[in-house]
C-alpha cells in the first residue's frame, strides 16, 4: 500500500510538472496582455516599466523557470488584473463553486439513486420506462440552455427566484456560505438544480442498470425462493450490492461538477472559480488562467489517488500493484 | 445492405457481420415509435440544413438584407418590407428562423467533422496499440489515461483559450478531447479479436503486417466503435455550443446554435425569450433525436 502511495505521488508529480509547461508555454504564447492592460495614452517609457515590472521582457523559459522555481514556494504568480495573488483570488471563489457542487451531489443521491431504483424493479411498465425516457432528455438537454430556460420560467416569467448571484452569505468558521439562510437557498435552488440534472440522469441509468443486473443473479433467486419479503430483497440484497459502483461513479463525478460548475456559473454568475477562469480568459489574465489550471489538476489527481485507494479498501479483490510474475 | 456483391465478398473478409443480422437490428431500430420519430425528425433537420440556401427566407450573414429597424420583434411579426419573422428576430433584425437554419448547418458540421477525425484517429491509434503491444502500447494508452483523468469541457475551454476562436479550432479541440475515447474501445476489442484464429490464419499465410491489421483485424472491431460515434456526434454538438455559449467557440461571423444562443441571453431577462428559446429548441431536437437512436443502437448491438 505504502509503495503504491508512494509510486502514485512520483507519478502526480510529474503530471503536475507536463500540465505546467504546456499550459505555461500555450497560454504565454498567446495573446498581448499589455495592450488590455495600458490604456493606448501611456507613454513608452511606462510601458516598458510595466513590462519590465511584470517580467514580460525575459525569455520565456526563463519566465517559465521564474515561474515553477515561485510555484515550488506555493506563489503561482499575480494576476495581472486585480494585483493580488493568483492562488489568493481562486482561493477566495473556492467556498463559492463548492457549496454550488455539494448541494448538486446531495440533489444527485436524493433524487438519482431512488428514481434509478424505481425504474430498474418496475423496467418494463410504463413506470419504468417513463423515468428512463425522461433520463435520455435529462443528458439531452445542453447544460446552459437548461439554465436559460430555469431563468426564464423561474425568474422572468413567474419571479419565484432571482436569476443571478450568490445572495446574503453567512460566515461559518471564517468562510462565507448562501446555504445558511433562506434567502441564500433561493438563489442556489436553481443553479444547483441546473448543474445536478445531467448527474441525476447518470446515477438513475447507472442504479437502474445495476439493478437489472443484480435482478437476475443467483443470490436474489435464492433469497425470494427462501421466502424473503421484496423489501428487504430490494434493500439489502439488490441496493447493497448495487451501491458501491454507483458511490465511486459520484464520487469522481465530484470532480467534473468541479469543471462544469464553470457553465453554471456563467449562466447565473455564480461567483465561483469557473465564472473566474472564464473571466481570466477574457482578460488575457495569465497568471489566474495557469494558476486554475494548475489547482484543478491537482484536486484532479488527488480525487484519482482517493479513489483508486477506496476501491482497494472496499473491495478486497482489487490489488493496487501487479501482482510479482 | 442486401446487395449480392457484398454478400459474395463476406469470406474473403474474415466473418463480417453478416447481413441476416443486420437486417434484423434494422428491424429492431426501426420498432420503437420513438425511435421511428427521432429518425424522422433527424431526416427533416438534415433536409433543413442541406436546402437551408434555397428555403431559408433570408440570408443572415448578408448584412444588406438585415434591417436594424426590425430588431427584436416578436415572433409572428411583420418585416418594414411586408414580410412576416415567424420566429422573430434578434437585435440586428436577423430572422431567427434563416439565423436557426444555418446555425444548425455549422453545428452539424462542427460536430460531424469533429467525430469522424477523432474516429479515424483514435480507432487508428487503438488498433495499433493493441497489435504492436510493447512501449507503443504503454505510450498511447499513456496518454489517453491522461487525457480522459481531465474532464472534457475543462480541456477543450482551456485549449481553446489558448488558441482563439475559430470554426476549424473548435473541430481540433474536440478532437483532441474525444479521439481517446475511441482508442481505449478499439484496443478492448482488438485485443479480443487478435487471439482468433482467423488472425493467425492470415499470419501464417505470410500477409504483412498492415494487411492484416486493416483488412482482417479492423472490420470486425468496428461495430462498437460506430455506436459510439453516433452518440459522440450529439455530445460533439453539445460540446460546441457550449464552448461558442462561454465565448471561445465559433467567431460571431459563423454563428452555430450555441452562439445564437448567447446572443439572445442579454435579452431573456428583458423577457425577449425567442432569440435564445428557438435555437435551443432547434438544438435540443437534433441532440435528442441522435441521443434516441444511439441508445437503441447500443441496446440491439450489445447483448447485455
Amino acid at each position: 500500500m505504502a509503495l503504491f502511495i508512494l509510486r502514485r505521488l512520483l507519478q502526480s508529480l510529474f503530471v503536475l510538472l507536463a500540465v505546467s509547461v504546456v499550459v505555461f508555454f500555450a497560454v504565454y504564447a498567446v495573446g498581448d496582455p499589455i495592450e488590455l492592460l495600458v490604456s493606448p495614452e501611456v507613454g513608452q517609457a511606462e510601458r516598458q516599466a510595466l513590462i519590465a515590472r511584470l517580467g514580460l521582457d525575459l525569455p520565456i523559459w526563463q519566465q517559465y523557470g521564474h515561474f515553477l522555481w515561485n510555484a515550488l514556494h506555493g506563489d503561482l504568480g499575480n494576476s495581472f488584473v486585480h494585483g493580488m495573488p493568483a492562488v489568493e483570488l481562486i482561493v477566495q471563489r473556492i467556498p463559492a463553486t463548492f457549496e454550488l457542487v455539494v448541494v448538486a451531489i446531495t440533489l444527485t443521491c436524493i433524487i438519482g439513486i431512488p428514481l434509478g431504483l424505481v425504474a430498474g424493479l418496475y423496467r418494463d411498465a410504463p413506470l419504468g420506462r417513463g423515468i428512463m425516457a425522461t433520463s435520455v432528455l435529462g443528458f439531452s438537454l445542453p447544460n446552459f440552455w437548461q439554465g436559460m430556460v430555469f431563468i426564464l420560467l423561474f425568474a422572468v416569467w413567474l419571479g419565484w427566484l432571482p436569476a443571478s448571484g450568490r445572495g446574503p452569505t453567512v460566515d461559518v468558521l471564517g468562510v462565507p456560505f448562501s446555504i445558511f439562510t433562506a434567502e441564500g437557498w433561493r438563489h442556489v435552488a436553481m443553479p444547483a438544480v441546473n448543474l445536478a440534472i445531467a448527474n441525476i440522469a447518470l446515477v438513475l441509468r447507472l442504479t437502474a442498470t445495476g439493478v437489472v443486473e443484480a435482478r437476475s443473479q443467483d443470490y436474489v433467486k435464492f433469497a425470494r425462493a427462501k421466502g424473503v419479503k421484496p423489501g428487504r430483497i430490494v434493500r439489502r440484497h439488490i441496493l447493497r450490492n448495487i451501491l458501491i459502483p454507483v458511490v465511486t461513479v459520484i464520487g469522481m463525478e465530484f470532480g467534473s461538477l468541479i469543471a462544469y460548475s464553470t457553465i453554471t456559473e456563467t449562466v447565473f454568475s455564480w461567483p465561483g472559480m469557473g465564472k473566474l477562469l472564464i473571466d481570466s480568459v477574457y482578460q488575457l489574465d495569465r497568471p489566474v488562467v495557469v494558476a486554475y489550471v494548475m489547482l484543478v489538476t491537482l484536486i484532479f489527481v488527488v480525487i484519482n489517488l482517493i479513489v483508486d485507494i477506496l476501491y482497494a479498501v472496499l473491495d478486497p479483490r482489487v490489488q493496487l500493484l501487479e501482482p510479482a510474475h | 445492405m442486401a446487395d449480392p456483391n457484398q454478400t459474395k465478398r463476406v469470406p474473403t473478409r474474415g466473418p463480417m457481420l453478416e447481413t441476416p443480422r443486420r437486417n434484423a437490428i434494422l428491424k429492431k431500430l426501426n420498432a420503437r415509435p420513438t425511435v421511428r420519430g427521432s429518425a424522422i425528425a433527424l431526416a427533416v433537420l438534415m433536409l433543413f440544413v442541406l436546402i437551408a440556401p434555397y428555403f431559408a427566407p433570408q440570408n443572415p450573414y448578408d448584412l444588406m438584407a438585415l434591417n436594424i429597424m426590425d430588431g427584436r420583434l416578436a415572433p409572428g411579426a411583420e418585416s418594414m418590407e411586408g414580410g412576416r419573422y415567424w420566429l422573430g428576430t434578434d437585435s440586428q433584425g436577423r430572422d431567427m428562423l434563416s439565423a436557426i437554419l444555418y446555425g444548425l448547418r455549422i453545428s452539424l458540421l462542427v460536430g460531424l467533422s469533429a467525430v469522424v477525425l477523432s474516429t479515424l484517429i483514435g480507432s487508428f491509434l487503438g488498433l495499433l496499440a493493441a497489435f504492436k503491444g510493447g512501449w507503443i502500447d504503454t505510450a498511447i494508452m499513456r496518454l489517453v489515461d491522461f487525457i480522459l483523468g481531465f474532464p472534457t469541457i475543462l480541456v477543450a475551454l482551456v485549449l481553446l483559450a489558448v488558441m482563439g476562436r475559430g470554426v476549424d479550432k473548435v473541430v481540433i479541440a474536440l478532437v483532441v478531447v474525444q479521439w481517446a475515447h475511441y482508442a481505449r474501445i478499439m484496443r478492448g476489442r482488438a485485443l479480443q479479436e487478435r487471439r482468433k484464429e482467423y488472425i493467425e490464419a492470415a499470419q501464417n499465410l505470410g500477409f504483412p503486417a498492415w494487411r492484416i491489421m486493416l483488412f482482417h483485424l479492423m472490420p470486425n472491431c468496428l461495430s462498437p466503435v460506430m455506436v459510439f460515434a453516433t452518440i459522440q456526434i450529439a455530445t460533439a454538438i453539445v460540446l460546441e455550443a457550449t464552448l461558442s455559449f462561454l465565448g471561445v467557440g465559433v467567431p460571431v461571423t459563423e454563428p452555430s446554435l450555441g452562439l445564437l444562443i448567447a446572443s439572445g441571453f442579454e435579452y431573456l431577462l428583458s423577457g425577449d425569450y425567442w432569440i435564445s428559446m428557438f435555437p435551443g429548441i432547434a438544438l435540443l431536437l437534433l441532440i435528442l433525436s441522435i441521443n434516441i437512436i444511439g441508445d437503441r443502437m447500443r441496446a440491439s448491438l450489445d447483448p447485455r
